[in-house]
């Protein structure tokens, strides 16, 4: 019995070596650079500062946080009401069609998504298709300014990550026992106190996880914002790669990405502690 | 006070191209056990789900109390329903299953947590109120699920199968304890099941379905030893069907020329005329074997087994057609291939499918 206990923790060994090398070694890293001191030009020097720290404290980086979290929690709760009624009456269709929904949902992710989102600059550029539409039907007289604007990063968003929040609502509905629902109408439920007595809560760690899955994505995709928004709308993504790159300030760039992984974390734990929800599903 | 507390008025319902009900005519008095009694596929629980409303009828009505209430949806409706799969709520202890209905109806707290109580106390289940389902075994699911629709106090408790996933046993228990509680409570009990036993068990009467109408309406007596038609005289009691001809009519009694010989019948107030095509349903237990042949058919012995503590002893009449008789305590002499005559007692043959 010994012996086979230990022929198990070697075969799990690796990984064990994998997560180390690849998860907490980096993460080790980006902490302990946070602390070090920016090198003018290139490099750092590794010389213990909390300047990166106080230097966030910067009315103009808080704003970007404060911009940031508006943006996650707009384009997860809109993901969440669109996404959660497509994946439940997705689970409800016939087999021959769900395998069809599952199809078109997929297709998009054979091209890049980089790609796909300059397929909407064309969309909502000034000269685009939308407002050749509305113009053409005659709802607007002048081509509205869509491009580089909040809600067109908004739409982004929600393009790029309803799919996530689609199939992990699914996957929870498809479980969800119909007879429940009888049952729970047979006892004197209406059909909207069935859905938030019984269906709500027993899909509810599939919204959960497609809550995260969407909300952690939108706090750092900067390439929404940076193609959809142009330079109007600064998200934390952009900032830390912009300090990466062209600031060439790594040490800023790490603290940033420090508390954007911090706030991250702790908004998860407070929306897991809120709703009572132990068990996700296929995360954690 | 109305006496009916449902009546079914030319229920008729299809699925896709299949018609599942043709016109189900159904009275239920108040207080009564009623079984509904079928192979499966023969409509039953369509026929159950269209009175709890979560089917709708193509055609017919359904009356509650004499209200219709065909288009009011199950929420709307006075009845409860306990399903096959118990269709317990997974993320609520057995408390919060049973008190499911009270607290959609505001009951005060105290009031629902007495009330779940008394119920748990009425299945024996008492300390069970913090269990989740999952910790239960199918026996304590099946309680609680009772429980949860009764505590509603509906005017009528549909059960779809409930006993089915059980084992014999407790099976046999649980039809005590059943017919136990709906005697003590005095609320009609809709039962379905695909077990003629257990439907004469418990039943006051037996509805007998087959292929989406009612075979026949009746006590367990007038099913199992009056069977109308041919369907009910098999599916209920095992029975023989024998076809034959009237040879002639003597007083309440008629001689039938079958393939085996002659054999008698009580007419039962039937009007026969000679010469007339009847079919009679003789059960197995009540046809017996005489090696002297004295009288009666002749046939052959095909088949001999023992089932239970009983034999099984398989005629083969001249045309090809076989009887079955079983008898406990049978004299082991009889072999296969020996021809034998056999005989039942006038009473015994029923005559069916009259029109």
């Amino acid at each position: 019995m010994r012996k086979k206990r230990n022929w198990w923790t070697f075969t799990v060994l690796p990984l064990y070596a994998f997560t180390l090398i690849f998860v907490a070694g980096p993460l080790v890293y980006m902490i302990a650079l946070s602390f070090a001191s920016n090198r003018e030009g290139y490099g750092v020097i590794w010389r213990f500062t909390a300047e990166n720290y106080k230097r966030l404290l910067d009315p103009l980086y808080l704003g970007t946080f404060a911009q940031s979290l508006k943006l996650a929690f707009s384009s997860t709760a809109a993901i969440m009401l669109l996404g959660y009624p497509f994946g439940y009456f997705m689970a409800k269709l016939s087999s021959k069609w769900k395998k069809r929904m599952m199809l078109f949902l997929t297709i998009p992710f054979w091209v890049n998504s980089l790609i796909r989102l300059y397929g909407w600059i064309i969309i909502l550029q000034t000269k685009g298709t939308l407002n050749g539409v509305l113009l053409n039907l005659g709802l607007i007289e002048k081509p509205l300014k869509l491009l580089y604007s909040y809600p067109a990063v908004l739409t982004g968003m929600i393009y790029t990550l309803l799919p996530f929040m689609i199939l992990s609502v699914y996957s929870s509905a498809e479980k969800l026992d119909w007879s429940l629902i009888e049952a729970a109408r047979d006892l004197g439920a209406n059909a909207v106190q069935t859905f938030f007595t019984i269906t709500l809560k027993l899909t509810f760690p599939g919204l959960l996880s497609g809550m995260i899955l969407t909300f952690i994505p939108s706090m750092g995709l900067f390439f929404i914002a940076d193609i959809l928004g142009g330079n109007k709308i600064v998200l934390v993504g952009s900032l830390i790669q912009d300090q990466m790159t062209r600031g060439s300030n790594w040490p800023f760039a790490a603290a940033l990405a420090v508390v954007l992984t911090v706030l991250t974390t702790l908004i998860i734990y407070i929306y897991r502690r809120v709703t009572h929800t132990s068990e996700l599903e296929g995360l954690y | 006070m109305e006496d009916n507390v449902l009546e079914l008025i030319g229920i008729k319902k299809h699925f896709q191209d299949v018609e599942v009900l043709e016109g189900i005519d159904l009275t239920i008095k108040r207080g009564e056990f009623i079984t509904l009694l079928g192979a499966s596929g023969c409509g039953k629980t369509t026929t159950l789900r269209i009175i709890a409303g979560l089917e709708s009828p193509d055609e017919g009505r359904v009356l509650l109390e004499g209200q219709d209430v065909t288009d009011l949806a199950p929420n709307q409706r006075d009845v409860n329903t306990v399903f096959q799969n118990y269709a317990l709520f997974p993320h609520m202890n057995v408390a919060d299953n049973i008190g499911y209905g009270l607290k959609l109806k505001k009951v005060p707290k105290r009031e629902i947590r007495e009330k779940v109580s008394s119920m748990l106390s009425l299945v024996q289940l008492e300390g069970y109120e913090k269990r989740r389902p999952s910790e239960l075994s199918g026996g304590q699911r099946q309680r609680v699920a009772i429980a949860r629709a009764l505590v509603n106090n509906p005017k009528i408790l549909l059960l779809d199968e409930p006993l089915g996933a059980l084992d014999l046993q407790l099976r046999r228990a649980m039809q005590l304890e059943l017919k136990r509680l709906q005697k003590k409570l005095g609320i009609t009990f809709i039962y379905i099941t695909h077990d003629q036993e257990e439907a004469i068990n418990m039943s006051d009467r037996i509805v007998v379905m087959n292929q989406g109408i009612c075979e026949q309406i009746g006590t367990a007596d007038e099913i199992y030893n009056h069977p109308r038609t041919s369907y009910v005289a098999v599916f209920v009691g095992n029975a023989n069907i024998i076809s034959g001809q009237v040879d002639h009519l003597a007083g309440d009694q008629a001689v039938v020329d079958t393939c085996g010989g002659k054999a008698l019948v009580n007419t039962d107030g039937v009007r026969l005329q000679p010469k007339e095509q009847v079919t009679l349903a003789v059960r197995s237990e009540h046809i017996e074997l005489d090696e002297n042949c004295g009288c009666g058919m002749k046939g052959q012995i095909a088949e001999k087994n023992y089932v239970g503590g009983m034999h099984r002893i398989v005629i083969a009449l001249p045309d090809g057609s076989r009887l079955v008789s079983s008898r406990c305590g049978m004299d082991s002499q009889i072999e296969v291939g020996q021809e034998i005559c056999f005989r039942w007692n006038s009473s015994h043959g029923v005559l069916v499918d009259r029109g």
